[in-house]
Order: C-alpha cells, then structure tokens, then sequence
C-alpha cells in the first residue's frame, strides 16, 4: 500500500462538469485511478465519462463509498468546496486550483481541525499538480507516462520541475512509489514534514526526493524533522537562487521575506542536517542515482 | 497589490483607527492650499510612492510656510524616489499628502501580517518605533511582542490589552491601542490583506494614539471580492513590463542579465534562471506561462520578454505534459513566425512526444538553438548571447 492513494482508492472529482475536469477525469480513468462519481451542485444525476455526478459530497460518499477527492472547483468557490469533502467524510481531497485567497485557506486550515484526528481530512494543495502512485492511481493533472513504478518518493511545491524530476529518473531507470505536490501557495493543506512523515513509514519508499524552493518556514522545519525522525536518505533541490528578495515569483508562495527563506539559505539548512542537495536542477536524478548507490 | 499611505489611512480610519489629519494634491500649489485649509502652523509634506524608507529618501518634509511646502513639492513632483526599497530606478512622485503635523512622545512599531509558520494572522508590535521591522529583529530583538490570532473568533480584547501592556503603554491609554489593534485586524481580514504596517503608531503630547504612517497590501487573489480595493491600483507603482504581463495573464518579474527566459511552471521557471547563472550567464526576467503553453501564450511571452532592451539571447524550457511537444513546437514556430525576434533563440522542450517536437522546430527552417536537457540549453543560451554580435545566427523572423 503506497502513502494516500492506492490501485482500489474511490475517487470523486468535484467540479466534474468543467472543461479541465472533464479532461482530466477522462485521463485518471485512463490510467487506471477507481473514479466513482463527481459532485456539481444543481447537476446531479447527469453523467461525466460514464461516472455519475451528485449534487453534494456527502450524496457521493453515501452512494460511491468514496475516500477521495479532487478539487478542480474555481478560486472564489473552492474553499467551500475543500471544506464540504472534509464534512462529508473523504478522507483524501488533492485541490489543484490557483488562486485561492490565503484568508479563505486560513479558514480551511481552521475549519478542518474540528474533526478529531483519525476523522481528520488530509489535504494537499492547493495550487498543485496532484498525486501519482505510478502504476496505481493517479489523482490530479500530471502526465502518468513520465513515472516509472519505483521507491523514489517524491514531495515538491512545483508541477513542472516536479515533472523534470520524474523524467529525469525515468531516464535512468529509477522509478517513484508516490509523488506528491504540496502546491505553490503560502498556505497550504499538508507540509513538507507531514509528507516526509508518510514516507518514513512507508515500506514501498527506500528514498525521498525533496523538490523546494524560495519563501516560507516549510523547508526548514522539514529539515529539523529529517534531523530527529528520518533515518532515509533524502535528496533535496530548491529552486530560486537567483530571485530577488520581496518579489513573488509566480507562485503566491515564492517570495523571500524573512531569513532563512531564500535558497542559499535553505540549501545550508537542509544540508547541515545532512541532506544530499544536487547543485542544479538538471542532476536532480543522478543525485538520487548516487545516493541510492547505483552507477548514475 | 500596494496602496499608498493616504489610501491605507482613509481605509484604517473607516475601521477606527486614528490617523491625522490630511489632504491629498496633485501640485505644489494644491499642496499649499491644502495646508491652509487643514489650518495649523506645521505641516508634513509626504511623497506618495509604493515604496518604505521615504523619509530617509527624501520624500517626507516638515515646512512651517506656504513657500516651504511649495519648495518641498517642487523637489518631490516629476521626480523619482529611490528608496532601499524602490531599487535604483526609483518610483515616479505624482501625488503628495499633506498632514498637519502631530507632537511625538512616543513612537512604536506596529504590523500585522500572514505567518506562514501557524498559517494564521500574526500581530508584531515593537516600542522601538520609527525604525523598519528588519532593523528591529536585528538590533532589539527582544523589544518584539508577537500574538497569532485564532481565526474562526478573530481577535480578542485580552490579546490587544496584553500587547499593550508589553509595550509600556500607559495604561489610562491602552484603551486606544486596543481600539486601533482591533481596526487594523477588522481591515486585514475583512478585506483580505496580506500586509497592515503602522510605522510609527504615536503616542502624542495630548494623549492621543494616532497612525503616523500606514502600508497596506492586498492579496491580488482576493480582488475579486473588493472592487473598492482593486480601483486603488496605481500603474505607475510597477514596472511596465511587469503590469503588462499581469494584464496579459502572464507571471513576469524583471532583472538584470541578459538572457531572457519563457518558462512553464514557476518552479521550473525559477530552476532556469539558476541553472543559466551556474552556467555563467544572467537571467533578464522571471516568466512563467502558464501550463498551458498555447501558440498565442508564448507569442505574447515572446513580445513581452523583448521588450526588455538588455536581452541578448532568449531560453524557450518547456515540459509538455498533457499538452504535447509537438503542439508546443508548432506554437513556438507560430509565435517566431509571428512576432519579431533579432537575438538567438534556445528551445529546450522536454516531455510528451518530444522527438516529434524536435522535427518540427528543425522543418520550420527557423534558426532555433535546440537542446536536449535544462543544462545544456543554458550553456548553449550563455555562448549564444556572449556570440551574439559576432557569430551566432541572427534571426530576422518578420511577420
């Protein structure tokens, strides 16, 4: 069983009925992810790819037995939306949409603590590409195709460069038990350490591959984590040793506002707590090769 | 998205926050008038820039005359202000506020901002006012109150009462801090702020608790909710290029270097520039395009990223997903055929299909620089760009 999804997880999307929803819907079944329905308020009982679409989540989860969702629900509608799966029993919501206001993920953030913590929602997002067990289920918008089933596990904030990552070890033939986007956004569902906390306990992850990058206090709690809990290796990148301080660059979260977050900063945390750091994206997965002590 | 001081107080005092006060001019004589009409013998003339450290820069003069306040306008009107936060092209002086001048006692530092490590609204305040934030954590870092406020109640009395009291204040006075505490959190979360700075918040001779200066941010997600707040843009706070791309959809952040950049993905994007720098070079500008790169997605990044003068060499780094290289690539070839490009062009495309999407940029007959991976495009971008003038193929792709 790989870290919050797997071959059999039942899935909703909400916001099925969009053009983006759709599509990707569409490729999920294609992959093998188990869709079992969708929830468009005022459209339930039509039908998207075969799957049927509810009115609510908790409709869904009565009729389906799903456990997880994804969110493709526009920005002034998706913290409702991220809270409704929270309220109606999923026990996994990914949310890719950007753009979300922070005040509304501060909310969610809130609003999700009133269940106790085995009942608990885990969210990852927003502002992510999703999550991919390769081989198994795919629950978000990254291409399958570039993931070889494997025991690399992966967490970053960015879909490309998390792409260039996969690619990359694909190319020499490494393979990846899940990867998760945490998102781009300054709040977020899940951090880095809550990730890296499932990898550790996970039996399919030998190695975790860390993909960070410039502002917020994520990063570095993640490295007193590694320091006292993770005995794997972890192989880290982060991204932006060239952007200015005070300018956000692209992702809400990206912007340098404090010590400690920009990436040269980030990098001499991460590596005194003797993470292996590659030096520039382009080797991302020959780092991970060495580390793992296979002839790159 | 900024706004200026006078903006911020006119928003503070709508949530009980007292501030002096002060009138808006657009000249120095309005300036002058202005003064008269607030009555008083001392006034403050202050610049209206998006920008912190004006009073060091310049921009901020007390005057005691007519002439005086017409003299300091004449050295703030037309011009720029270059602050340490401005950069050094500085930021364009179009508007002016004049505020009668208020006797200090005692100055503090007040700011209420995101904190991404409880992820809820963090309130920091200082006795050591007047001084920048950056400053304080540096040189008094104990003089720091800080209160996270718990958001499904907001804040609660007790908090700003603690607060004051922490910083010293009088207590016959804390009634005020906290009136002007609970303004400032009502403002940032009902208007979705991201940023409330009360720099220095004053205590004045005759016991008052005034803002002496205010900055506000929003966050440009929220926007949608406050059309009050997004009417407060003022474009000629940005950076041209910047604004335009934002109009555009784009992401664009300008630097210095030579080499610009068109990415998709903003960690990707990032993950260029540093890979062109460890290859000896400089990025000219952030962009990302977006995941989509659609043939008029990266027209439209082509004509923004020269329209910078100072770049030499273009790196095109695509990682096509679900939208394949060979579709990037006729997009690409669309957007060279289309938009007018004179320096080298590198294209990096990475992903789905992406053989076919190398035939297809070397049948268009367009002198594209392919490379296979993220380093050897930089390294080819960087000998590009230093080749430029003397040997490498010139492109002429006119429309």
């Amino acid at each position: 069983m790989s870290i919050l999804l797997d071959r059999d997880t039942r899935v909703i999307v909400q916001g099925i009925t969009g053009r983006m929803a759709r599509f990707h819907t569409k490729d999920m079944l294609e992959y093998g992810t188990n869709v079992v329905g969708g929830v468009v308020p005022g459209k339930g009982g039509q039908k998207v790819e075969g799957v049927p679409v509810f009115d609510t989540v908790k409709e869904a989860v009565t009729a389906t037995g799903a456990e997880a969702s994804l969110v493709f629900v526009p920005p002034p509608f998706a913290a409702d939306s991220i809270m409704e799966a929270a309220d109606g029993g999923i026990r996994y919501c990914v949310c890719i949409t950007d753009g979300i206001p922070a005040g509304d993920m501060i909310r969610v953030k809130r609003y999700m603590m009133r269940y106790p913590k085995e009942r608990r929602m885990v969210l990852t997002g927003p502002n992510c590409a999703g999550t991919i067990s390769p081989g198994k289920a795919l629950l978000g918008i990254m291409p399958g195709h570039i993931y070889l089933p494997g025991n690399v596990g992966i967490v970053g904030r960015s879909g490309t460069l998390g792409y260039e990552a996969a690619a990359q070890l694909k190319e020499l033939g490494l393979g990846v038990s899940t990867s998760v986007g945490i998102g781009g956004d300054p709040i977020n569902g899940s951090s880095f350490k809550d990730i890296l906390e499932r990898f550790e306990n996970d039996a399919d992850t030998d190695v975790v591959c860390m993909i960070g990058e410039i502002g917020g206090p994520q990063e570095a709690e993640a490295a007193d984590y590694i320091r006292d809990h993770v005995t794997k290796p972890v192989v880290a990148y982060v991204a932006g040793l060239t952007a200015p301080k005070g300018r956000t660059m692209g992702h809400a979260g990206a912007i340098i506002s404090a010590f400690g977050e920009s990436a040269s900063e980030k990098v001499e945390i991460l590596e005194n707590v003797g993470v292996t750091v590659a030096e520039n994206p382009a080797v991302i997965g020959k780092t991970v090769a060495e580390v793992m002590g296979k002839a790159a | 998205m900024d706004v200026h001081e006078y903006q911020a107080k006119e928003i503070l005092s709508g949530f009980g926050v007292e501030v002096p006060p002060g009138a808006l001019a657009y000249s120095p004589e309005q300036a002058a008038y202005r003064a008269r009409e607030l009555g008083g013998d001392k006034w403050v003339v202050k610049a209206q820039v998006h920008a912190g450290g004006r009073g060091k820069a310049g921009g901020v003069k007390l005057c005691d005359s007519d002439d005086a306040i017409q003299e300091a306008c004449e050295g703030m009107f037309g011009r720029k202000l270059v602050t340490h936060q401005t950069g050094p092209e500085g930021k364009g002086i179009y508007r002016v506020y004049v505020e009668a001048a208020v006797p200090i006692e005692r100055e503090f530092y007040l700011g209420l901002v995101m904190d991404r490590s409880s992820q809820r609204v963090m309130i920091v305040a200082s006795a050591e006012g007047g001084m920048e934030i950056e400053e304080i954590s540096a040189e008094k870092p104990d003089s720091i109150v800080r209160s996270t406020v718990e958001p499904a109640v907001g804040l609660q009395d007790f908090q700003a009462r603690e607060i004051a009291f922490e910083l010293g204040i009088e207590p016959r006075l804390v009634s005020q801090v906290v009136r002007t505490l609970q303004g400032c959190y009502r403002a940032f979360s009902e208007l979705d702020a991201t940023m409330v700075e009360i720099n220095p918040l004053v205590v004045t001779g005759d016991d008052r608790v005034i803002a002496l200066d205010a900055k506000m941010t929003f966050d440009y997600n929220a926007l949608f909710r406050h059309p009050q707040i997004s009417e407060l843009r003022d474009k000629s706070q940005e950076d041209p290029c910047e604004s335009r791309a934002a109009d555009r959809g784009l992401s664009y952040v300008g630097l210095d270097g030579n080499i610009g950049c068109i990415v998709n993905g903003a960690g990707l994007a990032m993950a260029t520039m540093d890979t062109i720098m460890l290859a000896g070079g400089a990025p000219a500008n952030f962009l990302d395009i977006g995941g989509g790169a659609t043939p008029e997605r990266v027209a439209k990044a082509f004509r923004l990223v020269m329209s910078d003068k100072n770049v030499q060499a273009v790196l095109v780094n695509i990682f096509a997903g679900i939208n394949r290289c060979d579709w990037v690539a006729e997009g690409l070839v669309q957007a060279l055929n289309e938009v007018q490009v004179d320096v080298p062009v590198i294209a990096r495309l990475a992903g789905t299909n992406v053989e076919e999407g190398q035939r297809i940029l070397s049948k268009s007959g367009l002198p594209i620089i392919r490379a296979g991976t993220l380093m050897e495009a930089s390294e080819r971008a960087v000998v590009a760009w230093q080749n430029d003038l003397t040997q490498a193929t010139r492109m002429r792709a006119v429309k």
